[in-house]
């Protein structure tokens, strides 16, 4: 079996967006494993969490591979995408789920009422900006826009690196140590997801 | 802020794009993987690949193109068509699709979105309706099997229980398709997607009936749809997506710049 460290490797959650990251992955020039083997995920130098679908059937998912632990003691990056970046908070009101906790913060549904009896569509489904991006995360600029598709975020605190407004501002970007998680979909979000994902790749952060 | 969507819609018979006249006479109009390139070079915010054969041939769409359209394109897409199983879906979703887009099958079993919402999420269900203005019952029917003339056929639901019903079951995004309007070119059914607008708590794409620019700030400004779905204008180039989202930016209508300034 080969021991070398692995560029990339993408956690396979059986959800359906594993080719779209895979491809964003190799446009970049990476080659991108796609994997649920413990040991595949722990030689790799980055890795990315990506994730659709609910917050209590993703967690079951990773229990039944035993990947919750794998993954909470990782050292390198890892990022998480839309649902995986979710996962990687304390809690989620979707299904009323414990996650990951490598990130401090919780996961509820998006408030979308707004005055005059109108109510934004869920899910918040497009392209929106970035607002108040740290200035130590080169590859987020406010008033870029990014592809999102969910109904559940994360709420506002110490560890949002850029944030998002519909109907309620949320955090789009968070990160701690080596765990970052985005909102939106980079591997669908065009030259703006591609220069974030390659920041990542080269970097090991945002 | 959230930006409204242009989402051009190629309509693909036996891996090839064309585009018909109000649902008939379908011609060639170019490659698959062309097109989508230049669209989205060009600013299109998310793509429709619909194939306009499958569902009334019980074939599901041909797959190849599909696999090849996700390796290179960096915006969502859609794939339509013929998708009648859980299987069928799986497997256009690991093939790199974003959202599969159903339509009569929808209809024939009501319960294959519930069933799919389920199992990928409501995130990538996106429900097309087909609606038709009848004069006589002055009501808008919804249609099925409208990719081939010869088995059209109304069905027994009016647009506005239908769309109940598919956001009932957990439908994501619906499309709203007004066949009175597709591809005369003459505008959106403003009337009709005005009506329906409070009624679908879920994305609302607004179909059929592009023909200038005036059309697209129309639609925007009056229906508050999410996005706007056009073929023909596109692949004629009659309109081109920059122009048309300055105009929109210019009719105070937020929209994701064409082109990112370098650093």
């Amino acid at each position: 079996m080969n021991e070398r460290a692995l560029p990339v490797v993408i956690i396979n959650t059986e959800c359906a967006n594993l080719a779209s990251v895979a491809n964003a992955v190799k446009r970049l020039g990476y080659p991108a494993l796609v994997s649920d083997d413990a040991g595949h995920i722990e030689r790799a130098e980055r890795v990315i969490l990506p994730g659709v679908g609910s917050a209590a059937a993703a967690m079951r998912s990773l229990q039944q591979k035993q990947l919750v632990h794998v993954i909470q003691q990782l050292q390198q990056p890892l990022l998480g995408i839309c649902l995986g970046m979710q996962l990687l908070t304390d809690y989620s009101s979707e299904g009323d789920v414990r996650c990951l906790g490598v990130i401090p913060g919780q996961t509820e549904r998006l408030q979308v009422a707004q005055q005059q009896e109108q109510t934004l569509p869920l899910p918040h489904m497009g392209w929106n900006t970035l607002q108040q991006c740290h200035p130590a995360q080169t590859a987020l600029r406010d008033n870029d826009y990014y592809y999102f598709v969910h109904s559940y975020a994360v709420a506002v605190n110490d560890y949002t690196l850029a944030s998002c407004h519909y109907g309620q501002t949320f955090a789009a970007v968070i990160g701690h140590n080596n765990f970052y998680g985005t909102q939106f979909h980079p591997e669908r979000s065009g030259a703006a997801g591609a220069r974030l994902l390659q920041q990542f790749l080269e970097n090991g952060q945002c | 802020m959230l930006a409204k969507r242009i989402i051009p819609c190629l309509d693909v018979r036996d891996g090839q794009v064309v585009k018909g006249v109000q649902f008939r006479q379908h011609q060639v109009v170019g490659d698959i993987l062309q097109l989508a390139q230049r669209y989205a070079n060009e600013g299109a915010d998310e793509l429709v690949f619909y194939d306009i054969t499958a569902s009334t041939e019980q074939r599901v769409v041909d797959k190849s193109w599909v696999s090849r359209i996700a390796e290179y394109l960096d915006i969502p897409f859609t794939v339509a068509g013929g998708i009648r199983s859980l299987q069928q879906a799986r497997e256009l979703l690991a093939m790199g699709a974003d959202k599969i887009s159903i339509n009569s099958p929808a209809l024939q079993q009501p319960q294959l979105i519930d069933k799919l919402v389920s199992e990928f999420g409501q995130q990538c269900v996106v429900i097309g309706i087909d609606s038709f203005y009848d004069n006589d019952s002055q009501r808008y029917q919804v249609y099925q099997f409208t990719g081939d003339e010869s088995r059209a056929q109304a069905t027994r639901w009016q647009a506005a229980q239908w769309l109940h019903e598919v956001v009932d079951r957990g439908a994501g995004e619906v499309v709203l398709n007004c066949m009175n309007q597709d591809g005369v070119r003459n505008g959106y059914d403003i009337a009709q997607l005005r009506a329906l607008r409070p009624h679908c708590p879920v994305p609302l794409i607004a179909s059929g009936g592009a023909g200038t620019i005036a059309h697209f700030i129309e639609v925007f400004q009056q229906a508050n749809v999410d996005g706007a779905l056009a073929a023909s204008v596109f692949h004629k180039q009659l309109i081109a997506i920059d122009p048309l989202k300055q105009a929109l930016a210019a009719a105070n209508i937020n929209v994701r710049p064409t082109c990112y300034s370098p650093q």
